[in-house]
């Protein structure tokens, strides 16, 4: 007995030890990032040994680039970009799923299998298309801002993987429910709206939060369409920094790290979504 | 069933989504195989159909020949990693112990940022005077120019991906560990079996699924690499850490060589669609069934 406890411990150690270690790994590079942002000019940033704890921490270089970076305007581009991509995909993902879940019609087969196709389609192999079809809708910022969203958030606005996951989600709730709300007079757009999405709210949720980290995160997209600074979001404008500020890196590390902030809130806030491990329906293939 | 519904109105659902992806998706799909026959070099304004020129012309190419390289490289490596480093952790993390909510939102964090964000911060861990390889000294190693050196750049970048792929596939892996049967593991157990053995015998083979989806998701992602490179070296130095996305945008976007950028784009189309075929044949996936 007492020798099996002393095992377990043992094995308990090198889970923690391997964990902790990861963990320290995975926060590592912001961590640095932060104590680069932290030091002042007084300190040697490139110094042997590194000193990890800044000896003076200063909060300057953040006031500094905040005075030079419009990033309250790029924090609202993104949550324009990002919160019209989620409202979109969620409508348009609820919509198409319902016919695909419940209803039979000419051509559902083609169109099932349509749709799955374009899960294949890397948007990096038809972005230069994308790109001219926008250019042809006059969709860019060059025409005027909101013509300029638009072209942000259209391509992204619905995709085989939002549609597949609403109508798993649907094909899970017993049809007697719309039977009876149509016999109580319900039409087919009040038995979506009314009876099928408040069932799927935990579905919708998923989806949206994914999208939101998704849109947010995204770079290649508005890096190619924008052009106007005005339109810039937030991972355009850290990137932007590496050119401004091309060797102080204490301003181009408060920078990143300022960018970073809403992100890890939302983060924080929606943790369950993310570590629960019950999220398995969001996995994008 | 009673039919609730009137004969059209399954399209009227259809069709603001199939706007979207008619546009942004196929009409997009074909352009690219059209555009790919088409000699844009000479004049943009009036392309010329050369038919498969284009094609020989890449596969002609050395600078093409190295990025096709660099791209197995970069699946040849980070795959596998991001296929058994992230299954051991959520091994670890599928058990009842002290901090395991910390241990996972930490380990999680690198997939939430930015991958932009992410970039920079690896770029200053490799400055030449860096905190990296101030640890090479300490170990009385020669310091690298991670991101200046041919020999290096490509590897550190994919170390980027696989930083920040981890505890995206270890949480796919946790929920496909809750799955496995309890009364498994109680069994394996009774029978004294190690640890080892334990995972042999019943995680394993319940996994298989999840392995191959994990397999085709991060092999298709490595396909699609873009930004690391973009922000870290732009497929420098000598295109030693060019991979296929950023040489279409830079054919394309950079060097409004359309018809080449195409040509890429398809047989980056191909590569992408042997993999996903090979995943939907040997791990069916209940969400894609009618």
């Amino acid at each position: 007995m007492k020798k099996n406890k002393k095992t377990f411990n043992i094995k308990g150690f090198y889970t923690h030890a391997t964990l902790i270690a990861v963990s320290l790994l995975s926060i590592f590079p912001f961590l640095w990032l932060l104590s680069t942002a932290l030091k002042g000019p007084d300190e040697n940033i490139f110094q042997y040994p590194p000193e990890f704890f800044p000896k003076f921490p200063t909060w300057d270089n953040f006031a500094g680039v905040w005075k030079q970076i419009p990033f309250m305007l790029y924090f609202w581009n993104s949550m324009i970009v990002a919160g019209f991509t989620v409202l979109l995909n969620l409508i348009l993902s609820a919509l198409a799923a319902y016919p695909l879940a419940r209803m039979e019609f000419k051509g559902k087969k083609i169109t099932f299998y349509a749709i799955l196709a374009t899960i294949m389609i890397p948007f990096q192999a038809i972005m230069l298309p994308v790109y001219l079809i926008v250019l042809k809708l006059n969709m860019v910022d060059s025409v005027n801002n909101f013509m300029g969203f638009l072209g942000l958030i259209l391509p992204f606005a619905v995709n085989a993987f939002g549609i597949f996951l609403m109508r798993q989600a649907f094909l899970a709730i017993p049809r007697e429910l719309e039977e009876a709300a149509f016999v109580d007079g319900c039409n087919v757009f009040q038995i979506w709206w009314k009876i099928l999405l408040p069932m799927v709210k935990p579905t919708l949720a998923v989806l949206a939060i994914f999208t939101f980290i998704g849109s947010w995160g995204e770079f290649l997209w508005p890096s190619i369409v924008l052009t106007k600074k005005a339109l810039y979001t937030l991972p355009v404008g850290v990137n932007d920094l590496q050119g401004l500020f091309s060797a102080n890196w204490r301003y181009i590390a408060a920078g990143s790290i300022i960018a970073t902030i809403p992100i890890l809130i939302f983060f924080i806030a929606m943790q369950r979504y993310f570590i629960s491990g019950e999220n398995e329906g969001a996995v994008k293939g | 069933m009673y039919k609730y519904y009137k004969k059209y109105v399954p399209y009227l659902f259809l069709i603001p989504a199939g706007v979207i992806l008619v546009l942004f998706f196929f009409i997009p799909f074909f352009e690219t195989i059209l555009l790919s026959f088409f000699d844009y070099n000479s004049n943009i304004y009036a392309p010329t159909f050369v038919s498969l020129e284009n094609y020989v012309t890449l596969l002609k190419s050395p600078v093409f020949y190295k990025v096709l390289l660099n791209t197995f490289i970069y699946l040849l490596v980070a795959v596998p990693f991001l296929v058994v480093f992230p299954l051991i952790l959520a091994i670890m993390l599928n058990q009842k112990i002290r901090g395991l909510t910390l241990y996972k939102i930490l380990i999680y964090l690198p997939v939430i940022v930015s991958i932009v964000v992410a970039a920079i911060a690896f770029k200053w861990l490799y400055a030449q005077q860096g905190i990296l390889n101030y640890f090479m000294e300490l170990f009385h190693l020669p310091a690298v120019g991670w991101l200046t050196d041919t020999n290096f750049a490509l590897y550190s970048v994919i170390l980027v991906t696989i930083w920040k792929g981890i505890g995206y596939y270890m949480m796919i892996y946790l929920s496909a560990l809750m799955g496995v049967p309890k009364d498994l593991y109680e069994a394996c157990e009774v029978d004294g079996a190690s640890p080892l053995t334990k995972h042999l015998t019943v995680t394993l083979p319940h996994l298989m699924p999840t392995i191959g989806l994990v397999s085709t998701i991060s092999a298709i992602s490595a396909m699609k690499v873009f930004v690391e490179i973009y922000v870290m070296t732009k497929g420098g130095p000598l295109d030693s850490s060019k991979t296929i996305v950023y040489y279409i945008y830079e054919r394309a976007f950079e060097n409004l060589d359309l018809g080449i950028a195409s040509a890429a784009s398809v047989l980056l189309l191909v590569i992408v669609l042997v993999i996903s075929i090979i995943n939907f044949k040997y791990f069916d996936d209940k969400r894609y069934q009618m």
